[in-house]
């Protein structure tokens, strides 16, 4: 018993000759359909390239358009003429000329020969199977299909949408159920000629011939009436990308290929010269007789339409510049904005950084230069601190940044004399956890050295901004993780929002802060505000100050614990 | 798009075609082997001016990247380098001595040159110190690009300009002909550049990296374009607009993905910043030849007097472009 093999050949007849030949070399008969669409003289050369090998025939050629009935019509000659030629054949292989088989032939043959009453076909109903693409799936079974998609694209879409719109549906013959899979197929003798020879035949190839990409859908229909045992997997290797197109192997999948232990990978890039030259040559050994397991292949190429249709999280680059809303992550990883906190924390930025591990910048977007942490002037990426160029694209130097440094995370300090276009982006920005304490600009502002007039004037300036800042974190469409206190708020108990902050950022230890910030020394701060509200100018996001200088308990000497004994 | 820019933008590609017809009375052929090419060659196109030490390597790495014919442009070179290209089996040149500048830079004699002898073919057009990456370029030649490309109906490729730089001074180190000037050059911004879209050409409008960083950080909108779409199935009806960075049709721009998602792409080393730059940069101030007033050979002169040193403490060093996927400057995307 052997197995006979059908190829379906168009281009790189000189691959497919190659291919012909390993098969016959195993003495597996071999039938050859070549498009119509191949010159005569290049075909005429291939047979006669080929007729020195008596189990090499060729069958009634048909013109093979993608989609189209052709296809099955040449799988169906093919099929008869092996059926009626070779009679000691049991399984029948449907591969294509860009196929190549991976293991040595006598252990595809072995491995039928142990499933004689098997049949390999993916086969699955048309509510089942994820991978149509462009939108017809049940569709193809229903309308009707008068134009080429290749040639008349947009006649195609039309009737397609001519039918919906009138609500036209054909009736399927009433004894098949559509099924789909790949087209590649390995199927037994009595399965096949029972579809070959059924007197129902012109009925089944009547409605398939107007059904769309027939090749993946008539023999996995069929083969559903007669087969004693389907086993729904394609022995042929053959992986699709996002728009249905077979992925290509190339020389440096040698290995891959190997490991793989499938019978035939399609399909190949007919130039890999060492993909040819490594399976063709015959291989003697110990008979391997391992399943098949393209999981590692599988997962190569599952990336590549990940990578394809997702991409990389916070990249902008020049083949990847999604639209506004469809970033798939604005920005790489997390990041950290705090803002007030230097301003009330005289060591708040070196304090972080003990207590999180985190890299702490200073105002990143300040207005002389970005701020990066330890002072230095270029960072990660060898992103420059210079102001301009910072502010030429504001989102461009943020997504860099954080992009660069994947892996560590990132803080920096913000407020409202900073670079103001940036805030908005961050605060649809997932990945940013946005704390503000607002009104802290004061803090500063109440400890300079300036004429009461400038800081009145400055003061009211800051508020205006950091109101308006306020108001886009606000915002219904924020993404970000915001949290706001005024700075009466704040200074009351410190430590809780601190300690939440932390523990968010989540890098050290679970344990609680052991050691606080050292705070700015306020006294007199509330009388510096009431002086702000005496000059006519009313500072009022930080909250309610009392005129009195604060009671500082929690910042001062704790009490003794109370200790209970009996 | 409305109708109404659709129309003026073909208008204005007709008129490119139309100038780069008129200019092609300035090209003198001085040796034409484009007889013996194949409908399936790949073809590159390029112009050159006293680049003669840098010809033999670039010519070698195209060769082995699968390249199998070149058009040169020689461009009243005094080096000998027009002799050593007609020498080549392998290349059609023409010779100019008309303006660089008043043939927009080079890219209406290329334009005409295409439209002659690119149709249906894969063209690259690259400059002599630009070196192009592709994925797998290690283990693929570019014919394996081309073809999946083709398979995929994709009809440009986009490669962005990453400036390479030596560490140290730029000429620190002389280069010699024949010498893969990556051993020298070997360094480069991995992570400042920036991006905004021309909603014109629909393009994308990419600066930085180190000349941005050094020579232009007062103005930097006025930094080089650093976006560039060479590799393209070329169509006579096509037009380069300016230098590489655009084309029209405007869907040739059309290089990046908006949903999300990355397409393959690829990056061209630029090795300009050898020990041959600095002579090179005065001469340009002299000719004028370059983009407005050649001004950024002007900051590039004023620059490099200063500071000749482009590389810093966060200089990343060439290994191989799947350093360059896995930094985010090039992608296999569906390709693997």
């Amino acid at each position: 018993m052997s197995v006979g093999i059908i190829m379906l050949v168009h281009t790189a007849l000189g691959r497919a000759e190659q291919v012909a030949r390993h098969w016959t070399r195993a003495g597996c008969p071999v039938v050859i359909h070549v498009d119509r669409n191949v010159p005569r003289k290049i075909y005429d050369a291939f047979v006669a390239g080929l007729s020195d090998v008596p189990t090499v025939l060729f069958s009634r050629r048909h013109s093979c358009e993608w989609g189209t009935w052709g296809l099955v019509a040449a799988s169906q000659d093919a099929a008869e003429m092996m059926l009626e030629w070779f009679d000691d054949v049991r399984h029948v292989y449907l591969s294509s000329g860009s196929c190549l088989p991976l293991r040595p032939v006598e252990e595809l043959v072995e491995y039928l020969a142990a499933r004689p009453r098997t049949d390999f076909i993916e086969s699955a109903t048309t509510a089942d199977v994820p991978w149509t693409v462009g939108g017809l799936d049940h569709e193809r079974f229903t309308l009707r299909f008068p134009f080429s998609w290749r040639k008349h694209r947009y006649l195609f879409d039309k009737s397609v949408a001519v039918q919906r719109w009138l609500g036209y549906r054909r009736s399927v013959p009433h004894d098949i159920v559509p099924h789909m899979g790949s087209q590649w197929w390995c199927l037994t003798r009595q399965t096949l000629s029972a579809i070959l020879q059924d007197p129902a035949r012109p009925v089944y190839d009547r409605y398939f011939k107007q059904v769309w990409i027939p090749d993946e859908s008539y023999f996995q229909t069929l083969a559903r009436l007669y087969a004693t045992r389907i086993e729904s997997r394609s022995l042929t290797l053959s992986k699709f990308d996002f728009q249905g197109k077979p992925h290509i192997f190339y020389d440096d999948h040698l290995q891959l290929l190997r490991r793989s232990d499938c019978f035939v990978a399609r399909k190949i890039w007919p130039h890999a010269e060492r993909l040819y030259e490594a399976f063709l040559s015959d291989r003697d050994g110990v008979m391997n007789k391992t399943e098949p397991n393209p999981g590692k292949i599988d997962r190569i190429f599952a990336r590549a339409v990940d990578r394809r249709t997702r991409g990389r999280a916070g990249l902008y680059m020049h083949s990847r510049f999604p639209n506004y809303g469809w970033e798939n992550g604005v920005t790489a990883t997390k990041y950290s904005v705090f803002q007030g906190f230097s301003e009330l924390f005289q060591d708040f930025e070196p304090w972080l950084a003990r207590a999180t591990g985190a890299q702490v910048h200073g105002h990143l977007y300040g207005p002389d230069r970005a701020e990066f942490a330890n002072g230095q002037s270029v960072i990660n990426g060898a992103l420059s601190d210079d102001a301009l160029l910072r502010d030429n694209n504001p989102m461009g130097f943020l997504t860099n940044l954080i992009w660069n440094t994947r892996g560590e995370r990132q803080c920096f300090q913000y407020g409202p004399r900073d670079t103001k276009k940036i805030n908005w982006h961050m605060a649809r920005d997932p990945n940013a956890q946005i704390s503000v304490i607002s009104g802290a600009w004061a803090v500063e502002l109440f400890r300079s050295n300036a004429n009461f007039a400038d800081i009145r004037k400055e003061a009211a300036a800051l508020q205006k901004i950091e109101s308006r800042m306020l108001d886009e974190l606000r915002s219904p469409d924020v993404k970000a993780r915001i949290r706001i206190w005024t700075m009466a708020e704040f200074i009351e108990a410190p430590m809780e929002p601190l300690q939440i902050i932390i523990d968010e950022i989540g890098q050290k230890s679970l344990r609680r802060l052991a050691e606080a910030p050292l705070m700015q020394d306020l006294a007199g701060f509330g009388q510096f505000l009431q002086n702000l509200k005496n000059q006519g100018m009313h500072p009022y996001l930080m909250g309610d100050f009392p005129v009195d200088p604060l009671p500082r308990t929690p910042i001062g000497r704790p009490r003794k614990p109370y200790l209970v004994k009996k | 798009m409305g109708a109404w820019q659709s129309y003026r933008l073909r208008l204005q590609r007709q008129r490119w075609r139309i100038r780069a017809f008129r200019k092609r009375r300035e090209l003198k052929p001085v040796a034409l082997r484009h007889e013996q090419t194949r409908s399936s060659d790949i073809f590159v196109f390029s112009t050159q001016r006293n680049e003669g030490v840098r010809l033999p390597y670039f010519l070698k790495y195209y060769r082995d990247m699968g390249v199998n014919h070149f058009f040169f442009v020689d461009n009243d070179s005094t080096d000998g380098s027009l002799d050593y290209l007609a020498r080549q089996d392998d290349v059609s040149v023409w010779s100019t001595r008309a303006s660089y500048k008043r043939a927009r830079f080079g890219v209406d004699w290329l334009n005409w040159l295409q439209m002659k002898y690119g149709h249906g073919h894969w063209t690259l057009v690259v400059d002599p110190d630009e070196l192009f990456l592709y994925p797998f370029c290690d283990t693929r030649p570019l014919r394996a690009l081309t073809d999946w490309l083709d398979a995929s109906s994709i009809k440009s490729f986009s490669a962005m300009l990453l400036d390479m730089y030596p560490k140290g001074r730029i000429d620190a180190e002389p280069y010699q002909a024949g010498q893969n000037p990556i051993e020298i050059a070997s360094w480069f911004d991995a992570g400042n550049y920036t991006i905004s879209k021309n909603p014109r050409f629909g393009n994308l409008w990419i600066q930085g990296g180190p000349r941005a960083r050094v020579f232009f950080p007062e103005n930097p909108e006025r930094a080089p374009a650093l976006n560039k779409v060479p590799l393209v199935k070329w169509d006579r009806r096509y037009a380069y607009a300016s230098s590489t960075h655009q084309l029209l049709p405007r869907g040739l721009n059309l290089v990046y993905d908006e949903w999300g998602g990355e397409k393959a792409s690829g990056v061209l080393l630029h090795t300009k910043f050898l020990d041959t730059f600095t002579a090179k940069a005065e001469e340009e101030i002299e000719r004028k030849q370059h983009y407005s007033g050649s001004k950024e050979y002007i900051a590039y002169a004023a620059g490099l007097r200063d500071n000749p040193e482009l590389w810093c403490k966060w200089s990343e060093k060439y290994i191989n472009w799947r350093q360059l996927e896995i930094l985010g400057l090039m992608s296999k995307g569906n390709w693997a």
